[in-house]
């Protein structure tokens, strides 16, 4: 908090549009206006990801979270519904206390956590930091992200691809993909396993 | 306190993110819109971890040059094609130039990039179990569903 960066107004804006958006989210009942503002959301955060230094991370988030994800959802909404009901009293009530059940936990927590851009807090002071200084000698790939992402953690990257294989299989399988199915449900399954191939393609 | 709080100003409107998200899961019938708000918990905490990977004045974890040059991407090119010898004792150099520059941790940011193309996959298989549910039921409010699931077992109307 000492550092007086100006950058820091442009998060705070990024904040207050995260949690306007997040509200609007809770009470739209229109299930495009949902999906829509679920695509602005995570561009948002891909623009506070930008401001963290998470550059690899926004452009994924804004390619595969504001991207494959809404035209999935937006896949689903159409074969579905256009409307959600209105959540009951008593849902309401219930959800409403675990979820100040769960925040009030958190926030009793957050005086354990790293301080915020603290560059030797114990969240950025060994094996991260580690893999920043031996990368040059041992990868000589300049992008840290990919170093770790490709050669040091390359077993998470190959289970990654696993799941997304995996993925891919259940909903074509789901969807009855080439298993000669009712007429009604053909347009139904051709949407969705080209979505799931495009998803793969993504991996 | 007020300073322990103000130091880590920016876990507050994560948490109230995630929670926002919690409250679309658990309190909206619509099958697509719980899946919605399970995205949005999800990029929340897509969220908390990049930001305790932030350090102050720090850059993306791209290592730019060397100490003296100044032009980047030298220091990938000499790195790369030089000999041993000389890759080695440029190594030392660019070593001692990480540590005078701040970078943010690359490491929350290779375990989030993971969790984004996860993420995808769980809600691609997500939404195919609704489309599914649609086919079979007529509907995706899982109040509807309960009332179906309710007359199959009793073979009578709720």
């Amino acid at each position: 908090m000492d550092h007086t960066d100006l950058t820091q107004y442009l998060d705070y804006v990024l904040i207050a549009m995260l949690l306007a958006v997040g509200f609007a989210i809770v009470r739209l009942r229109n299930l495009f206006a949902v999906v829509m503002l679920t695509g602005v959301y995570s561009l948002l955060s891909a623009a506070w990801f930008v401001s963290l230094d998470a550059v690899d991370v926004a452009f994924t988030e804004a390619a595969v979270g504001a991207g494959i994800s809404t035209v999935l959802m937006l896949g689903a909404m159409l074969l579905t519904a256009r409307e959600s009901e209105p959540a009951g009293a008593k849902r309401h009530w219930a959800a409403l206390a675990v979820v100040v059940a769960a925040g009030a936990a958190l926030f009793f927590a957050i005086p354990d956590m790293p301080v915020y851009g603290d560059p030797n807090s114990p969240a950025n002071s060994y094996v991260g930091m580690d893999y920043m200084s031996s990368t040059p000698n041992e990868i000589a790939v300049p992008n840290v992200v990919t170093a770790v992402l490709a050669s040091y953690r390359g077993y998470d990257t190959f289970g990654e691809t696993v799941v997304i294989f995996t993925a891919a299989l259940g909903v074509m399988l789901l969807l009855g993909f080439g298993t000669g199915r009712r007429e009604d449900d053909d347009d139904a399954a051709a949407g969705k396993a080209a979505k799931a191939a495009k998803t793969e393609d993504k991996a | 306190m007020l300073e322990i709080i103000l130091e880590r100003f920016s876990y507050i409107p994560i948490i109230i993110l995630m929670m926002t998200g919690l409250y679309v899961v658990i309190a909206t019938g619509n099958l697509v819109k719980r899946l919605v708000g399970l995205s949005l918990f999800q990029t929340s905490v897509f969220l908390l971890y990049i930001t305790m990977g932030k350090v102050f004045g720090g850059q993306p974890p791209i290592i730019a040059g060397d100490a003296h040059g100044g032009d980047a991407g030298h220091g990938a090119d000499a790195a790369a094609g030089y000999g041993a010898e000389a890759a080695a004792g440029h190594a030392a150099e660019t070593a001692h130039h990480v540590a005078e520059i701040a970078y943010s941790n690359p490491l929350p940011h290779v375990l989030i990039l993971t969790a984004i193309v996860v993420g995808v996959a769980t809600l691609a298989v997500g939404l195919a179990l609704v489309v599914r549910i649609r086919e079979a039921y007529g509907t995706i409010e899982d109040d509807a569903l309960n009332a179906a699931d309710y007359s199959l077992e009793t073979g009578s109307a709720e």
